[in-house]
């Protein structure tokens, strides 16, 4: 009998740990949702910036990364308070529509193409982004693709157009996955892919492919912060969201993205830009 | 395989180094689903003993319904709760998506249906009988209950493990309505795919070893309360 009565007090003591749990959610009315990128997740960057935020106004912060596309699309219907996201061309039109306000630069690195050692199409010649593609799309040589309307697969995109290119065949690979997973697959069928230099380095050692193309200046990774228009649906944290806008930006923030990753990397993941116009880096 | 090992070691390094984060990842895993499995018991038992006891009209299509969500995907579970609760879903004025509440009610859609299917399979499987000698023998209607209960405990028990083991291992809900918050909503499954998207194998390797470990241990303790007595091969001489 006794073993029994254990039984039943279990289930009992989780009931109860779920009211107090949810009693302590309801209690923070200062809950503010960040919808962001896989890039600043995986890199460890929020993971880093999000406790001192929290910690500097009180905020409690729920981070939801997903692909830059589907990141502005939560943003755009009011399930998110702020979005940090890198898509120029995509937010520029977000903010046109009025579903994004105040759309300000925080930080930039750079994406890269990187290939098998052997560079079939002999893409390491080609100097730019643009030639490199129509080289690979000329050798239909194995090419992996982000796949998923991210930041990284909308650049990607546009390089495409800009080359006048639609790309599709065996040789185009949709991996449909963030950006860590589709570098395992390029890595593992040894093929070409665009990668932003901060998740390169966070593999490390697990990715053989070797930087082929870099320095282009349409390889350019600009992130921006951007405030959820409050009109877009009820219950937006119109407050939080400027707060954490303007810490992104702050001279204290910014300092800690130009640190960060040095001391595992020998250098930085990410350069702050906080303040400039895109003119200035020279897009 | 080096890789393999690695992960053995770092499992054994995060489990008995305390490492404060996965002790923490792996109890709300634990509160999750133990929360969803019991909810889905107090709803799913007292369904699966009304489909197998009573008839009535509509039964057909509601035993079809369990049956289907028996094998419900959890992705599109996920998707459905999701849009209930954003903020723009009809039930957005709770608040609950990326929570942990949220993914107590995705899990309880998932494994309800497995608690109530499997539990009207043991009643059915019950000898027709026998309530009909335990009302002969006087048995009001609550003891008739108790007593079919017992007599059924064994498969109860299968379908408790069922339902357990549907939604402990179970990501594609809990990443889209938890939103894999670290602290808040990251759990075994959704970390392990994080910690995997990292790149970080070693460590995905040993959130997968205590998922494992976690699940057997909780069956096996199961699994003796149902074994204690079994029908054994007499003896014959």
């Amino acid at each position: 009998m006794r073993r029994q009565a254990s039984i039943f007090l279990l289930p009992v003591l989780l009931i109860g740990l779920m009211v107090v749990g949810k009693a302590m959610a309801a209690e923070s009315n200062k809950n503010l949702i960040l919808s962001t990128t896989t890039s600043t997740q995986d890199s460890g960057l929020l993971d880093v910036l999000v406790p001192m935020f929290e910690k500097q106004t009180g905020y409690s912060v729920k981070t939801v990364s997903v692909g830059t596309g589907q990141a502005l699309a939560l943003a755009a219907k009011g399930d998110a308070d702020v979005a940090l996201v890198h898509a120029p061309s995509l937010e520029k039109q977000y903010v046109a529509d009025g579903k994004l306000l105040n759309r300000r630069l925080v930080m930039y690195n750079d994406f890269v193409i990187v290939g098998p050692k052997e560079d079939p199409a002999k893409i390491k010649s080609a100097k730019t982004a643009l030639a490199a593609l129509k080289q690979i799309e000329q050798t239909q040589f194995r090419f992996v693709s982000r796949g998923d309307n991210s930041g990284t697969h909308s650049l990607e995109k546009a390089l495409w157009k800009e080359a006048g290119i639609t790309p599709k065949g065996d040789w185009y690979i949709e991996a449909g996955q963030g950006m860590g997973a589709t570098l395992g697959i390029a890595n593992e069928r040894n093929a070409y892919t665009i990668t932003d230099r901060g998740t390169l380095l966070a593999l490390g050692k697990r990715v053989n492919l070797p930087i082929l193309i870099e320095g282009d200046k349409a390889l350019l990774n600009i992130y921006s912060v951007m405030e959820v228009n409050p009109a877009n649906g009820p219950r937006i944290n119109a407050a939080g969201a400027k707060a954490f806008a303007d810490f992104m930006v702050a001279p204290q923030t910014q300092n800690v993205i130009k640190n960060f990753g040095v001391e595992k990397f020998g250098q930085s993941l990410f350069f702050p830009v906080a303040g400039k116009k895109e003119e200035e880096l020279g897009v | 395989m080096e890789l393999i090992w690695q992960g053995i070691v770092k499992a054994i390094e995060l489990v008995f180094g305390f490492d404060p984060e996965v002790w923490a990842i792996t109890s709300l895993s634990l509160k999750i689903s133990g929360s969803a499995t019991l909810i889905s018991l107090l709803l799913g038992i007292p369904l699966g003993i009304m489909l197998a006891l009573t008839q009535f009209f509509g039964r057909s299509l509601i035993v079809a319904l369990v049956n289907t969500g028996m094998g419900l995907p959890p992705v599109v579970v996920g998707l459905f709760v999701s849009l209930f609760l954003w903020r723009s879903g009809p039930l957005g004025f709770l608040e609950l998506i990326y929570s942990p509440t949220a993914m107590v009610i995705a899990q309880v859609i998932i494994a309800f249906p497995i608690v109530a299917g499997l539990t009207m399979a043991s009643f059915q499987a019950l000898d027709p009988k026998l309530a009909l000698q335990l009302v002969g023998i006087g048995a009001s209607r609550p003891q008739l209950l108790w007593l079919l209960c017992k007599e059924a405990r064994l498969p109860l028990l299968a379908a408790v493990m069922a339902g357990f083991g549907g939604v402990i291992s179970e990501v594609g809900a809990s990443m889209m309505v938890g939103g894999n918050i670290r602290g808040q909503t990251r759990v075994l499954t959704t970390a392990t795919v994080l910690e995997t998207g990292k790149g970080n194998f070693d460590i995905a390797i040993a959130l997968g070893l205590i998922l494992l470990a976690l699940t057997f241990t909780i069956n096996f303790f199961l699994t003796r309360i149902q074994q204690r007595e079994q029908l054994r091969w007499p003896k014959l001489s």
